[in-house]
């Protein structure tokens, strides 16, 4: 199972993830730049990253504290979610995700 | 807590977090007094205020305990040592002044000590921005993301924008000294304790206060000075703003102090946690050596073996002795339990 990331500086990495996992978790597991720093409680947006359209139809819409949350960043994009709201299934094997600028440490 | 203090400490533990406040309690066993800075409003660091209702796991004989009670036994357990707190201050600088070190804060309040602790975590909790394009103007001067001096709203009429406990305990306080208050939130949907919202909804159908529920689009003014918050509901004519939209933690002041950092934390040693500068010492989440793990438990650990190098510092002409709790009638006395 793998989640396609790429950075903020547009270098693309291939990561193997576990099922259940957080995408977050799996970002920070790896090392890439993002500072999750409310360690998942939906309540910092600094997961923040662009899903590649193709992948959104898969994902379970956003509740509204993350809707919230993203209304509020500087960079948010129709596209936009926290990586900690989405966890990682068969379903969303290969998934690509592009890191926000406002995710970085 | 207010004006110029110059009292004088034995240590001064800049970070109220976990390790912060348990390094009173190892500084205490050795008869040493502490005093506490923290930007935030209350003890706790991370565990106070990004997951007070979290449990966590991995305290040593604590199955299970959140956030907010691990931070209240802390303050339970450091009670008999009575240490001194200096809340809703930034720590702004750190300066050698003959034997101590002199430390200042935000609010002009200097503190002498001959140890320094830093025990500033992931960093000072500081207000996110408002995401509202020019506002950067008007900061400071008609735009606040805190309430230093409610003077600054009196007779003002003021727009404040939020639904969390900062939004909603400010409403309160303030409604009853601007001259209009109108509070915007984007769904009527309030993460604060019920009591605050449902007393700021009384004060809405007393038509004491606005409440507009709506999105806000841009901001209006000229020189610094706000008119008006424009909405998807309209324009919200005031001279005040101020906005809670969270906190985040950014390193701040203390990678001023000109002490060697490794990646934006402070490097230690690991048999004193002694950093660059003798007499300052580093512990919990910001200090770094090889190994370190940030954990509430490793922090622990850290500032026990700290308070035996402080102790060496403030009473070069005493013997350091070492003593169980269990059995030390000394250590019970200071307890309070002998
Ligand atoms: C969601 C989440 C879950 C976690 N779960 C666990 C867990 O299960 N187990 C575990 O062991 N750890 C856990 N942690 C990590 C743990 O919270 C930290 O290791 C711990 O809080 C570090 O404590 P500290 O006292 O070093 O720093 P902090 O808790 O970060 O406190 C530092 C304080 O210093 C203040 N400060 C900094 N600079 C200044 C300044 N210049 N002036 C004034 N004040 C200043 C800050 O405002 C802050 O209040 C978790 C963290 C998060 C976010
Ligand atoms: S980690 Fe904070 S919102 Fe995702």
């Amino acid at each position: 199972m793998k989640v396609i990331a790429t950075d903020q500086n547009g270098v693309r990495h291939e990561l193997e993830a576990i099922e259940g996992w957080r995408i977050m978790e799996i970002l920070r597991d790896y090392g890439l730049p993002i500072k999750a720093e409310c360690g998942g409680c939906c309540c910092c947006a600094t997961c923040h990253v662009y899903v590649d359209e193709k992948w959104i139809p898969k994902l379970y819409p956003p509740k509204p504290e993350e809707e919230d949350l993203l209304a509020d960043a500087v960079d948010t994009k129709p596209n936009s979610r926290l990586s900690c709201q989405l966890l990682m299934s068969a379903e969303l094997d290969g998934i690509e995700v592009t890191l926000a600028e406002s995710a970085r440490p | 807590m207010e004006g110029k203090d110059n009292h004088t400490t034995d240590v001064i533990i800049i970070g109220a977090g976990p390790v912060g406040l348990f390094a009173v309690f190892e500084l205490g066993l050795l008869d040493l007094k502490a005093t506490l800075v923290d930007i935030l409003d209350k003890p706790g660091g991370q565990c106070a205020e990004l997951y007070p209702e979290k449990p966590i796991y991995d305290i040593p004989a604590l199955p299970t305990v959140t956030g907010q009670e691990l931070t209240d036994r802390l303050m339970e357990q450091i009670k008999p040592f009575d240490p001194t707190f200096h809340l809703g201050q930034m720590v702004e600088s750190l300066a050698r002044e003959g034997d101590v070190w002199k430390l200042t804060t935000d609010e002009g309040v200097e503190l002498r000590a001959p140890v320094i602790v830093i025990a500033a975590g992931g960093g000072s909790f500081t207000p996110k921005k408002p995401p509202i394009a020019g506002i950067e103007a008007y900061e400071g001067k008609s735009v606040f993301y805190a309430v230093r001096k409610m003077e600054t709203f009196r007779d003002k009429h003021l727009v404040i924008a939020g639904g969390g406990d900062s939004a909603l305990d400010w409403s309160l306080n303030l409604q009853p000294i601007v001259k209009k208050l109108t509070l915007i939130h984007r769904r009527d949907d309030w993460r604060a304790a019920p009591d605050s919202v449902r007393r700021m909804k009384e004060l809405v159908a007393a038509g004491k206060m606005e409440l507009v529920i709506g999105n806000i689009t841009g901001i209006k003014g000229d020189n610094g000075q706000v008119e008006a918050i424009t909405t998807d509901k309209g324009d919200l004519v005031c001279d005040r703003f101020l906005a809670f939209y969270g906190l985040t933690m950014k390193l701040g002041p203390v990678a001023n102090f000109g002490l060697n950092l490794h990646e934006n934390l402070i490097s230690v040693d690991t048999e004193k946690f002694q950093t660059s500068e003798a007499g300052v010492f580093a512990i919990g989440d910001i200090c770094h050596y090889p190994g370190k793990l940030k954990l509430i438990l490793s922090g622990f650990h850290e500032g026990a073996l700290m308070a035996q190098e402080a102790f060496r510092i403030c009473r070069p002409n005493q013997k350091l002795r070492f003593q169980y709790t269990t059995s030390s009638s000394d250590l019970q006395k200071k307890l309070g339990v002998a």
